[in-house]
């Protein structure tokens, strides 16, 4: 009896594999086999439309690396999504907070949060680009307050100092691109503390009450911890989001006077698709993947540990 | 439970059957393989009717071939660049596709070895004297012709608004110092002197290779991209400076707009001037319904009449593809004065041949085409005929730069560097 | 907390709510506005202000160009969503319920590939469909969304079983059941708004997604997308006609959020946010 159960199991740990199997090869060809791809073309020199697949060592990263263009954008990166990321997370907790409390007209609100998830990037550029326009759009309004942003255009560096080829601090023009960003994905970090929050039994905080703990005490000790996880979710799902980040800023801004919102993304398409240098856009590819593994990586660490 | 189970069973079916049907019409539709596909990126108003009347022209002649319209918007062609670059790599080629004439076909497709010679073809169809022998020049390489152009545009052109002009009693600019003195005099009148939207950057790299036009003068200025004059020659320098010197008098929010909200500045009489290749014709007479020489003027930019910054539409034959008779069929109909006075018209630019009917167009087309037999033709660099995309990519990038930090001495090394690539 | 009716709290409370949801609106209503003006009336200076008249052309215009491609859209984005979605429940069901020596490897190289940029693999992927016969067809389309997709669906659906207790599983194996029938009775009648939340952020992603579908697909089998891209031109944008599209392409992942919204944070609560 026991060994058949033994036996069963490990059948049936075979069918389990077999069953993950298609996922693996789909993923190992699209993903890997390609990634190995890119990474063979980043170390070429082909650099223009004949394929020259010659070996070309470290040239193209070195090449980036020292280029203001790509300083620029890695600038970029780190502030986009540091801002991104914190500002979604706030909102998105903040109303969570709110619509959670049995409001009136519930449905209305979440309706109208979750709206623009439904729009693409690009219309969401387009519309945001009109908006945050220095002269016609957002500043019509605020000027009756004295206050005229140059928005998108700005281009100025927050706390700036020089650094290699660029200027390193917080590019103003930046905010702009975020703001847009959150207006669209708001609505995904609402839903997921939403359903966090109700997932958080009453008794949990009834006791706290009963123990005499104020309603915020309540928030930071007792919620707050346990929403921790959906945070960490958060910030896996927007980092890949914001990372990879392209549509948006090809339509809503492009690369932007002086780089200030330029992306590795946006550099990467047009220097491999209208200057048909190859081999430096690979070479940005991979750039990217290192930048990526580097957040993602803690994440799952962090997930096995908390597995075992 | 189990109805659920059954509603996603019998969904997935549905989603299944759905996609094969449908990729069934699919495969049977493309299986012709004896259509010609003509691969571009006219999708907007006027140039998608253009190129429909190009179509028609051609179906009346040979009803019995199919065209299949393959045309790719965004992004001011790049989205089209970026698939067709992915179907030549893997050996795909369209009947025929769209390509600037100059070092966009030349430097790229043509030295790839992807392009078919067509000097037979030409003379067949007697060509050799109807376009201008420096448009031939223009899509040749070693002395082979590898594409027929359908029509022009005039990159060096000044639209002012006539009634800005009138009323501070100003004329429009032939120099640059009448240009500076016209540029101080608008802003003296709270007029944006120079309307400029360089969201994209070629826009501002229009500016700038006119300036290079009228310093270096057509034989030098075509010298800087065959190499005969370096980027460090003095007057190089000196172009950069006026360039330097007309972005003073730009809209302060000229990085949040494209070339059409720059026009708008011109035709609502907020700036007087913006310098635009001439499809700012069209927007501004069709779309904005203004009246040309009327509502708003035009002239050449600063220091260069006579001469004539052209930006050409081409169509190849790529090698490799099974429909070589048809598709020459196409290239005849494109290249003939009935398909381009079809086309052109409508499209807002004016024909590459020198024997087309004036008639059929405006007064601007008629202007133009004059000024295009009479006139020095000079590639543009900003529309990718002067010099290789991989130079254009970075010399856009030079110009991003420079028109925040205004270094003279970076945007000219910045171009040296990059000319190792040409 | 005891709320009185008139409370200050309250009153704030919704003070922020309609602020928020003002500044939220604010773009709905400058793409309304323009949808419905002529194109001559159409410019940046404008852009708050009212049409003089109501213009249903640019509707009228968008959706002769659209329609065709609308087909072609539901025709990939349905299909690709389900397979999608059925591929990462059995992954998750896998990798939370059947681990194994390695399983956490496996998931940690899968859920990478969400990470990647799509630009920069256009060219070996074309070159891949091509070899196995799928270029520019909609069923290339579909495979590389549902590849692409396995990752987050993954993910998804592995943190949502996290939440099923093993002890069902394990009394399920006690009465004899194996791999198959575990997760047909026990695992996807659990599994309805795992689906609903994987179904609603899959159909919306591949609805809206540009890149690939510019690319692998040509003409006729373009989905709604790039149909909407091609409302404009080179040189010349009608951005009322823009507008409109937009407003139209976006009708059925609205629809989607309308409808499955309660479902959607149901779904989420159920489990599948867990990190």
């Amino acid at each position: 009896m026991e060994k058949r159960k033994k036996k069963k199991r490990s059948k049936d740990q075979w069918t389990a594999i077999a069953f993950l199997m298609p996922s693996v090869v789909l993923l190992f060809i699209f993903v890997y086999g390609f990634i190995g791809w890119t990474g063979y073309v980043s170390f070429s020199n082909w650099n223009s439309l004949v394929p020259d697949f010659s070996f070309a060592g470290l040239k193209n990263y070195l090449y980036l690396f020292g280029d203001f263009r790509f300083q620029a954008d890695l600038r970029n990166m780190l502030f986009f999504t540091l801002l991104f990321i914190a500002l979604i997370i706030l909102l998105g907790l903040s109303l969570a907070v709110l619509i959670d409390k049995k409001i009136k007209g519930e449905s209305i609100f979440r309706n109208i949060f979750f709206f623009p998830m439904a729009l693409s990037f690009v219309v969401t550029g387009v519309v945001w680009q009109w908006i945050l326009n220095p002269s016609t759009g957002i500043n019509n309004f605020l000027k009756t307050f004295g206050i005229e942003p140059m928005w998108y255009t700005d281009t100025n560096i927050l706390a700036g100092f020089r650094w290699g080829e660029i200027e390193f601090g917080l590019p103003v023009a930046i905010i702009s691109v975020v703001i847009a960003a959150v207006w669209q994905l708001t609505g995904f970090a609402l839903a997921m503390y939403l359903a966090g929050l109700r997932g958080i039994p009453d008794e949990l905080r009834e006791a706290a009450r009963m123990d005499g703990a104020s309603e915020l005490r309540i928030y930071r000790k007792i919620i707050l911890p346990q929403l921790r996880p959906i945070t960490a979710a958060v910030i896996i799902m927007m980092a890949h989001i914001s990372l990879k980040i392209f549509d948006l800023i090809y339509a809503m801004t492009g690369p932007g006077a002086n780089f200030v919102t330029d992306m590795p993304g946006v550099y990467m398409f047009e220097t491999t698709f209208r200057g048909n240098y190859y081999a430096q856009g690979a070479a940005i590819a991979i750039i990217m993947l290192l930048v990526v593994a580097i957040f993602i990586v803690p994440y799952l660490w962090n997930n096995r540990r908390a597995d075992k | 439970m189990k109805k659920k189970l059954w509603m996603f069973a019998v969904l997935f079916f549905v989603a299944i059957v759905a996609a094969a049907c449908n990729s069934d019409d699919a495969s049977s539709d493309s299986e012709g393989g004896d259509k010609v596909e003509i691969f571009s990126w006219w999708t907007g108003a006027g140039e998608e009717a253009g190129l429909n009347a190009l179509i028609e022209v051609f179906k009346e002649k040979h009803p019995d071939i199919e065209i299949e319209n393959a045309a790719v918007a965004g992004g001011a062609g790049t989205n089209a660049k970026a698939v067709l670059a992915s179907r030549m790599q893997g050996d795909d080629p369209p009947s025929t596709f769209q390509v600037h004439g100059g070092a966009e076909l030349n430097e790229s497709w043509v030295a790839a070895d992807k392009m078919e010679p067509i000097n037979d073809f030409y003379e067949e169809q007697g060509w050799m004297d109807k376009f201008p022998q420096d448009l031939i020049d223009l899509v040749s390489k070693d002395g082979d012709i590898y594409s027929v152009p359908v029509n022009i545009h005039r990159g060096n052109v000044i639209f002012y608004n006539k009634k800005v002009f009138e009323e501070n009693g100003l004329e429009a600019p032939t120099t640059y110092e009448e240009f500076f003195a016209v540029a101080d005099s608008l802003e003296a009148a709270g007029i944006t002197p120079l309307a400029l939207g360089d969201k994209e950057p070629w826009t501002a790299t229009q500016i700038f290779e006119n300036a290079l036009l009228a310093v270096l003068g057509p034989d030098d200025y075509r010298g800087l991209w065959t190499g005969d004059v370096a980027f460090d020659d003095p007057r190089v320098k000196e172009a950069a400076e006026i360039f330097g010197q007309m972005l003073d008098y730009v809209n302060e929010d000229h990085a949040s707009r494209n070339w059409q909200d720059a026009t708008q500045l011109v035709a609502n009489g907020e700036a007087g001037m913006t310098i635009m290749g001439d499809w700012a014709k069209g927007y501004l007479a069709h779309d904005l319904g203004l009246e040309t020489n009327v509502d708003f003027g035009y002239i050449e930019t600063p220091d260069t009449d006579g001469e004539f910054m052209v930006i050409t539409d081409t169509f190849g034959l790529p090698k490799g593809i099974d429909n070589v008779e048809d598709t020459k069929k196409f290239l005849a109909v494109l290249g003939s004065v009935e398909g381009q006075d079809a086309f052109n018209p409508l499209k807002g630019s004016i024909p590459a041949r020198v024997d087309a009917d004036p008639e059929k167009y405006d007064q601007y087309g008629k202007d133009t085409m004059e000024d295009f037999k009479n006139s020095a033709l000079t590639p543009s660099l900003a529309h990718g005929s002067a010099a290789s995309e991989g130079f254009l990519t970075k010399a856009n990038q030079a110009v991003n730069i420079f028109v925040t930090q205004r270094d003279v001495d970076q945007l000219v090394q910045a171009l040296m560097d990059a000319s190792s690539d040409l | 907390m005891t709320t009185t009716p008139f409370s200050i709290g309250k009153l704030f409370k919704y003070t922020i709510l309609i602020v928020l949801a003002l500044f939220f609106l604010m773009p709905i209503y400058v793409m309304l506005i323009t949808s419905l003006k002529p194109f001559d009336e159409v410019s940046l200076a404008t852009m708050w202000d009212l049409p003089s008249t109501l213009d249903f052309s640019s509707y009228v215009e968008a959706f002769e160009k659209l329609g065709p491609n609308f087909a072609n859209s539901f025709y990939l984005a349905i299909p690709a969503t389900i397979l999608s979605a059925l591929l990462g429940a059995m992954n998750g069901y896998v990798l939370s319920k059947w681990r194994f020596k390695g399983s956490e490897t496996i998931f940690t190289l899968i859920l990478f590939g969400m990470f990647i940029p799509y630009q920069s693999i256009l060219i070996p992927m074309i070159q891949f469909l091509r070899e196995v016969g799928l270029y520019n067809s909609i069923w290339g389309l579909i495979l590389v969304h549902v590849v692409y997709g396995i990752p987050v669906t993954t993910l998804m659906f592995r943190n949502f079983y996290a939440n099923i207790p093993d002890e069902m599983i394990e009394s399920a194996r006690i009465d004899g059941a194996g791999f198959i029938g575990i997760f047909r009775h026990i695992i996807l009648p659990l599994s309805i708004t795992g689906f609903v939340v994987v179904a609603i952020w899959q159909f919306t992603n591949i609805w809206n997604e540009f890149l690939f579908a510019v690319t692998i697909t040509q003409s006729d089998q373009q989905p709604v997308m790039v149909a909407l891209q091609n409302l404009s031109g080179s040189q010349i944008v009608q951005w009322n006609v823009q507008m409109a599209g937009a407003l139209i392409a976006a009708l059925p992942t609205l629809l989607v959020y309308i409808i499955l919204g309660k479902y959607f944070v149901r779904g989420l609560l159920a489990g599948s946010v867990k990190g």
